[in-house]
């Protein structure tokens, strides 16, 4: 399975690379989307200060819906869906490999996201090892979920515009839960960041888990 | 001689019409059967139920020793099985070589039998490090044919192989059928291309009527189950 996984997540990072979608497209519209926060509530520095963490996470799910259509669009094209199931590949390991590719895709942004979010909205990090274990527990969740419901929208024909639909309530607990650990990671708000972020990692297990169990039977059926 | 294929009577419905209405098809071990018949007729849908990729509804249906019907162990049969079809499956971003690679190493392939893959097809030189977005319909088809013999299946199904290949490639095909069969394996390929085809393989199995009735080219009926 792990071998599979690695398998996976090489050759999706490595058509990433090639195609530099994610650096070229994803990662601008990211950006974009923080200096539009920035300039839409600019006149009160204040809020942008206490919005950030919000503002963080809800430009990280955008990102995260076109990173997750993304790894199933490559699929798509030249009965690559077919290809796969007839490759012997564990659908277990294929689930893995995917997640992890997004999730480094992810990972990548977060980082520039962050930068952004301290130049511009003037966000100070007060906590910085509760702000990496929330980013990485949340990337965790955001990928095993997303690659879930990215299969299961691959087989259908309105999938662009159905996986958010499908995907942005499933992932409310994971934007509230990582909102609240970057309050407290970023000192605007005092509240206690570690249980939010438990929260996470449990999220993220559950999917992991699921997902493991339930990628091959939706590979097959959907 | 032991059956690679047993179909008896196989029915598959996708949605709420049945692609296929009751086929019989005996394939021995080491045969080339080439599965003739028009448009729409079946022969792309036979061959996806011995990749596995679709359910048998109803009747019998046994591909390398695998019962079709259950599910379990499909695995263990789609790495016994290529499938040349009208899709690739190749990726665009990647190089000739790094798709040869990435399908032969999900096969559990192992770096001579993909690099031999590789020369076979004559995927050499600068073409192997060429993506394939970048490819003529034909070198494409090579590279998926190269996919398929790194992987050294027991059982080649071949949509349509001939089409996009230039002379050398369809010649470079029938070379390596030949060599897959001298080496133990079952071959099932469709085609229009019915004089290179037929001189191809061992024998002609005609699907008619819309997917619902086999038989074979004359003098050959002792293999058709009715």
């Amino acid at each position: 399975m792990f071998r599979d996984a690695a398998l996976m997540a090489g050759k999706d990072l490595r058509i990433e690379w090639r195609s530099r979608v994610t650096t070229q497209q994803i990662l601008p519209f990211a950006v974009l989307v923080i200096l539009l926060f920035g300039m839409a509530l600019d006149p009160d520095r204040g809020i942008l200060a206490r919005a950030s963490s919000g503002l963080f996470w809800i430009a990280v799910l955008f990102c995260s819906l076109l990173a997750i259509q993304r790894a199933f669009t490559i699929e798509a094209a030249d009965g690559g869906r077919d290809a796969l199931r007839l490759s012997g590949l564990d659908p277990a390991g294929v689930f893995l490999g995917k997640a992890a590719a997004i999730a480094v895709q992810l990972i990548a942004l977060e980082i520039v996201l962050a930068m952004g979010v301290v130049i511009i909205y003037g966000a100070r990090i007060t906590g910085f090892p509760l702000l990496l274990a929330t980013c990485l527990a949340a990337t965790a969740g955001l990928a095993a979920a997303g690659t879930l419901y990215g299969v299961l929208a691959a087989g259908l024909r309105v999938r662009e515009t159905l996986l958010p639909i499908l995907l942005l309530p499933v992932l409310a607990p994971v934007l509230i839960a990582a909102t609240r650990a970057f309050e407290a990671a970023l000192g605007g708000v005092a509240v206690e960041g570690w249980p939010w972020c438990g929260l996470l990692a449990m999220f993220a297990l559950l999917y992991l888990i699921f997902g493991t169990l339930a990628f091959g039977t939706l590979l097959e059926e959907s | 001689m032991e059956s690679v294929i047993h179909l008896r009577g196989a029915v598959t419905v996708l949605g709420r019409f049945p692609a296929l209405a009751g086929i019989d098809l005996e394939v021995a071990a080491g045969e080339i059967v080439l599965l003739r018949g028009s448009n729409g007729a079946g022969k792309t849908t036979v061959l996806r139920l011995c990749a596995g990729l679709l359910p048998v509804t109803r009747g019998e249906a046994i591909v390398l020793g695998h019962d079709l019907a259950d599910r379990r162990g499909g695995r263990d049969l789609r790495r016994r099985v290529g499938l040349l079809g009208h899709a690739t499956g190749l990726y665009d971003e990647l190089t000739v070589t790094d798709n040869v690679r990435f399908w032969g190493r999900a096969a559990d392939a192992a770096a001579g039998d993909i690099d031999a893959a590789l020369v076979a097809c004559g995927l050499v030189g600068a073409l192997a490090d060429r993506p394939v977005a970048r490819l003529s319909a034909g070198q494409r088809r090579r590279t998926a044919l190269a996919c398929l013999v790194s992987r050294r299946p027991e059982l080649w199904l071949l949509d349509e192989p001939h089409a996009g290949l230039d002379q050398d490639g369809r010649d470079l095909l029938d070379g390596l059928v030949g060599s897959a069969v001298a080496s133990g394996a079952t071959v099932v390929l469709s085609s229009h291309e019915l004089e290179r085809a037929e001189a191809l393989a061992d024998r002609v199995v005609t699907i008619v009527a819309g997917t619902t009735d086999v038989s074979v080219a004359a003098g050959e009926e002792s293999f058709l189950v009715p």
